[in-house]
């Protein structure tokens, strides 16, 4: 059985993992899985003289916080990670209160996440950074608290946060046991080779399963189950011994203040007031106001204005040293100016940048469109104000015969999209049309001019319109994920007929305890990229639990598909189908077509088609009469207003053809559909 | 800027009329005074808002009156007619139409002092006609006599049905032989002016019993029929019937079928379609309803009737869509007070205008020729307008609209189709008076 784990574990690595500098280490079959690694990979060629470091600080400290007593030994940098719902804020609150970086009270929810969509979603959207200061056995800690979202579509997110950190709360619900979150979050910080405590939480609840929960846990991440730490976060049962883990199991970071100032830039943030707000990790040396720093990434010059903690308000302080994790200020106008995954350097001590991150890539997309063109600017202003702080969304122009001038927006996934809908709803109160979400396919070219044309033989293909056509195609490729679902068991049969209709293909099953089931698949991203996990849900009860990750791309026969109306193409309904999948698809684009297409005075075909062929058809029967029968007595005035209504109506559809298609056609057809 | 261009547009439609430009009228231009006879002369429609009972499909304006205060209502329906006879300025009453409601409760006194009313204060002549809306019950035809000797020289009779069972479940208070003997009644009365309605689209009609129907009801009416079909509207019992599964309506294509069935047959007994539901022989077109289609002015008195005129009595320039109050307590009360109970005017401005003379002259089989549009609009002629569009090409090239030396018409199939191509029509209007505008 631990075989077959491991083996599931180097699979999925091979499949998974994007960063570079991880490569080597995945392909090393381990046997003995190495749950606790003490250095932090981007740390790790730092020189380490970190146990008999001394602080020599002679710095008179005129801060609140004497930051100079915290040598690196004396800071452990954490992060917690969970399945939605598992009680990681939780856990952060009580952690805030019992170190005293907010007072304990009643209306301590959630502190770290502060926008409204994370509140009501119970998620993280945005990392929140705290430090907090703890004593133990005499001695003062300086412990950073660097909160992560807890999806892997923001695993770009978490990724950030966990290269600031040596280690990791593991937390899982006494109650739920493993999640499909937990599983892509133990990996993420598995490969970021940190120290992982799992961290028990909501043992209060009635049905808690702690005893099956550890085994669960010592089964799948083959972490020995006295390690496992059980708590009620929300009653602070035992949460004291969390502190106490974090400073006994997790390493100290790497560096020292002797060094050369060295930052990474984990976070950043825009301030409409003081520019860019960057979250760093000194790496090494030490930072004060008044310093002259350099990105590395655009070798510009910043004077440090104000530095300081994130408790989780800015605090701010004369210095950062080595090992420590704080916000600076350095009259940064852009976010583009603090490049995540850059490297501060003081500009008379030049040092080799840290690796830094590639940059996240949009893996779902969608066009949106306000719901009246009036409403273009308003809407363009909110989508600028919102990828300013979320550097993730790639945004695109785009028009639409049928619903105007908009964008087409990348995000880094589905629940990426949602909560940037819902932000932009929420925070900006706009309108917007979202059309169903696509999938960036590519081609590989087969003639010489149209690689040349390209400047090479792989092309991405966002929009249908940019298709390229089967004879100059040598292939197509389509996104793969590698999805996990966990699940009880008795779902089994119906999930994986799900999942083979979506084209999916079993990677792995293993029982994590008598009733439980953890299932890999590897799907074409696009089959789960619309309701996916909504079936999966109800086909369950809401008891599975689904996350994917990204696996490269694969083969895959595409085709485009066109949607005609009276033999006239509507162009902005063409799709790019699997051709498995295009009479499905087909047929459920005409009948919603069919409904929303108002009768008219001749018969209308509504045709899906692959090329000449058709492969499914609907038809609105013509009018055979309508006309009122009756005026009475001169009452002209409402059924002018009706035919008025009508004719506003009529100048506002999108004609095909001899056809009118209302507008609400194609946002029936195009639009996400609600859940 | 707008201002300024609408100033011109009044120049342009209207040069005969800038001796008011130094009024402050602007937006509002003034009907065509090419023909002065558009202001000079309208039709007179008499709203009798009381019925005996609902019935089961009607939403229309109407009212079962709680004790009888007859007297009251007749004083008045001549007050009012005389306050907007006064304001409408016009010289010649052309028809009168007595609706409702059903006017037939009204006593044939109360008609003539109404009709007095109106020659004592404009012409109108004894060829004029003058129409009263019937209810074939034993009452209504023992008072046809008096009516017509008020004046009265049309009758429209609800026949609606000769189905017994449809009569009674449609919650009328005649049956068909009532409506037999009253139409017997009124033919005598009136030879060539006795109109019947049918209502076609009820409750479990089919298209054969329908067909049947109307063959019966062709061997023993006049000259004019006027076809309806049942409209389901809310607030009605019929509406809650159907809602709740106890009655089902006909299907579209029932009622498409059922309405070119009557055409048809219609057509085979010598009766020519002149409209949309409206049918005659022997040139018995209701003149009264023809008013209305071809644009002419009209004053509506009653509760809840509704006028279209140029208020010339008070300086008024434009046309004018008014609606008098709708309750015959309040209304009578207003009338009282201050001569009359209209509720709401609206200025029509021209393209407006023309909206509506587009809308109803397009219900007319001869549709709109370019000598009557060029009455409203001198300026933009059809061809102008639809000539050079696209989607109007198509129109005519499916063969539902004609655009020829005549004008413009709806083709035999075009006319079924009508509510699907006046939208089509009003843009294209729309677009070109604009253009006009901008061009001026």
């Amino acid at each position: 059985m631990t075989y077959f784990l491991v083996k599931q574990l180097c699979d999925i690595s091979l499949l998974g993992r994007v960063l570079p500098f991880k490569v080597c280490r995945r392909k090393i079959p381990s046997y003995n899985i190495c749950y606790r690694v003490l250095r932090h990979c981007l740390v790790k060629s730092l020189p380490v003289l970190s146990s008999s470091f001394r602080s020599l600080s002679t710095q008179p400290a005129k801060d609140a916080v004497d930051l100079s007593k915290f040598p690196v030994d004396k800071i452990r940098n954490f992060c917690i990670i969970a399945h939605i719902d598992h009680g990681k804020s939780t856990l952060a609150d009580r952690l805030l209160e019992m170190t005293g970086a907010i007072a304990k009270t009643e209306k301590n929810k959630q502190v770290l996440d502060k926008l409204q969509v994370e509140r009501e979603r119970g998620i993280t959207v945005k990392a929140q950074t705290a430090s907090l200061f703890y004593s133990h056995d005499g001695q003062e800690y300086l412990l950073n608290l660097i909160d992560t979202p807890g999806h892997v579509d923001f695993s770009y997110e978490v990724s950030r946060s966990l290269s600031a950190c040596q280690g990791v709360l593991l937390i899982i619900d006494a109650n739920q046991g493993i999640q499909a979150q937990t599983v892509a979050n133990f990996y993420l910080a598995f490969e970021a080779q940190l120290a992982i405590i799992p961290v028990i939480n909501k043992i209060d609840l009635k049905n808690a399963d702690p005893e099956r929960v550890e085994s669960q846990i010592e089964k799948v991440f083959d972490i020995p189950r006295e390690e496992c730490i059980r708590i009620s976060a929300k009653l602070g049962t035992n949460v004291e011994a969390v502190l106490q883990a974090v400073v006994k199991r997790i390493p100290h970071p790497g560096g020292s203040v002797d060094d050369p100032f060295k930052a990474l830039v984990f976070d950043s943030n825009f301030d409409h007031y003081r520019g860019v707000v960057a979250n760093i990790a000194v790496i090494g040396g030490r930072v004060k106001k008044g310093d002259n720093i350099v990105s590395a990434h655009l070798s510009k010059t910043y004077e440090v204005n104000e530095l300081g903690l994130l408790r989780p308000e800015e605090h701010a302080t004369q210095k950062l040293f080595a090992g420590q994790v704080g916000y600076i200020i350095a009259g940064m106008k852009d976010v583009k100016e603090a490049q995540i995954g850059d490297t501060l350097y003081r500009h008379d001590h030049p040092v080799q940048a840290l690796p830094g991150f590639k940059p996240a890539k949009a893996m779902v997309f969608a066009g949106m469109y306000p719901m009246d063109q009036s409403e273009y600017p308003a809407l363009r202003s909110a989508i600028e104000r919102l990828t300013l702080n979320d550097s993730s969304v790639t945004v695109q122009r785009d028009s639409s015969l049928a619903l105007g001038a908009g964008w087409r927006l990348g995000f880094l996934g589905l629940l990426h999209m949602e909560v940037f809908n819902q932000r932009l709803e929420q925070e900006y109160n706009a309108s917007v049309i979202v059309t169903s979400p696509t999938v960036p396919y590519k081609a590989i070219l087969s003639s010489a001019k149209l690689i040349k044309e390209h400047g090479g033989e792989e092309v991405t293909i966002v929009n249908p319109a940019q298709f390229p056509d089967r004879s100059v195609v040598l292939e197509y490729l389509e996104p793969m994920v590698l999805g996990t679902i966990l699940a009880p068991d008795a779902y089994t049969g119906k999930i994986m007929s799900l999942c083979l209709s979506r084209r999916g293909v079993q990677k792995s099953m293993v029982y994590i305890d008598e009733q439980r089931v953890m299932l890999k698949y590897l799907f074409p991203l696009n089959e789960i990229v619309v309701d996916f996990y909504d079936l999966l849900k109800s086909m369950s009860s809401g008891y599975a639990s689904f996350d994917y990750e990204n696996a490269d791309y694969q083969a895959a026969d595409l085709i485009k598909m066109d949607i005609l109306l009276n033999g006239r193409p509507v162009e902005e309904l063409t799709t790019i189908v699997h051709r498995e999948r295009a009479y499905s698809t087909g047929k459920a684009m005409c009948e919603r077509l069919k409904e929303s297409i108002p009768r008219q005075m001749f018969e209308i075909a509504i045709q899906a088609a692959i090329g000449s062929k058709v492969i499914a058809r609907e038809t609105v029967k013509a009018f055979r009469k309508n006309v009122l029968a009756k005026c009475y007595g001169g009452d002209i005035t409402r059924k002018m207003k009706l035919l008025k209504r009508q004719a506003e109506g009529k100048k506002k559809m999108r004609r095909v053809g001899n056809v009118d298609v209302p507008k609400d056609a194609f946002i029936s057809v195009l639009k996400r559909k609600e859940k | 800027m707008i201002t300024y261009m609408f100033r011109k547009a009044s120049r342009g439609f209207s040069p005969g009329l800038r001796r008011f430009s130094d009024l402050k009228v602007t937006e509002h231009v003034p009907e065509s005074p090419a023909s002065p006879r558009l202001t000079e002369q309208a039709s007179l429609y008499v709203h009798w808002p009381y019925c005996l009972r609902r019935c089961t499909y009607c939403n229309f304006n109407k009212y079962i009156p709680k004790e009888n205060n007859e007297d009251i209502m007749a004083k008045c329906l001549q007050r009012e007619t005389e306050t907007l006879l006064q304001l409408s300025q016009v010289s010649c009453i052309t028809s009168v139409f007595f609706g409702g409601g059903t006017p037939s409760l009204a006593h044939p006194s109360t008609i003539a002092k109404i009709l007095e009313t109106v020659s004592k204060q404009v012409n109108l002549s004894d060829e004029a006609e003058v129409t009263l809306e019937v209810n074939p019950t034993p009452v209504g035809m023992s008072k046809l006599k008096d009516y017509h000797h008020a004046g009265v020289n049309r009758f429209s009779i609800g026949v609606q049905s000769l189905q017994a069972k449809d009569l009674k479940s449609l919650g009328r208070d005649h049956n068909s032989l009532d409506a037999l003997q009253t139409l017997a009644e009124a033919r005598k009365l009136c030879p060539g002016g006795v109109s019947v309605d049918i209502m076609f689209g009820r409750p479990n009609q089919t298209t054969e019993l329908w067909s049947r129907e109307l063959s019966e009801m062709l061997r023993v009416c006049d000259d004019h029929v006027s076809l309806y079909q049942l409209t389901l509207e809310r607030g009605t019992q019929l509406f809650k019937q159907v809602q709740s599964g106890q009655v089902t309506m006909p299907t579209e294509e029932i009622t498409a079928e059922m309405y070119q069935c009557a055409r048809t047959t219609l057509q085979q007994h010598g009766f020519q379609q002149y409209e949309v539901s409206n049918f005659a022989k022997n040139n018995s077109e209701s003149r009264h309803n023809l008013s209305y289609w071809t644009g002419r002015q009209y004053i509506g008195v009653g509760p809840g009737a509704h006028g279209r005129f140029v208020p010339l009595g008070e300086g008024g320039v434009a046309r004018e869509a008014r609606t008098q109050t709708l309750e015959p307590d309040v209304w009578i009360r207003e009338v009282r007070q201050r001569g009359h109970g209209t509720r709401r005017r609206i200025q029509l401005g021209h393209l407006e205008l023309l909206e509506e003379v587009l809308v109803m002259g397009m219900r007319m089989t001869t549709g709109i020729n370019h000598k009557h549009w060029e009455l409203f609009s001198p300026e933009l002629s059809l061809l102008e307008i639809f000539g050079g569009s696209l989607v109007v090409q198509e129109l005519l090239q499916h063969g539902q609209l004609i655009l020829d030396d005549r004008g413009l018409r709806c083709s035999w199939e075009g006319l079924a189709l009508l509510d699907s191509m006046l939208p089509v029509l009003l843009v294209e209007l729309e677009r070109g008076f604009s253009q006009k505008l901008a061009a001026n």
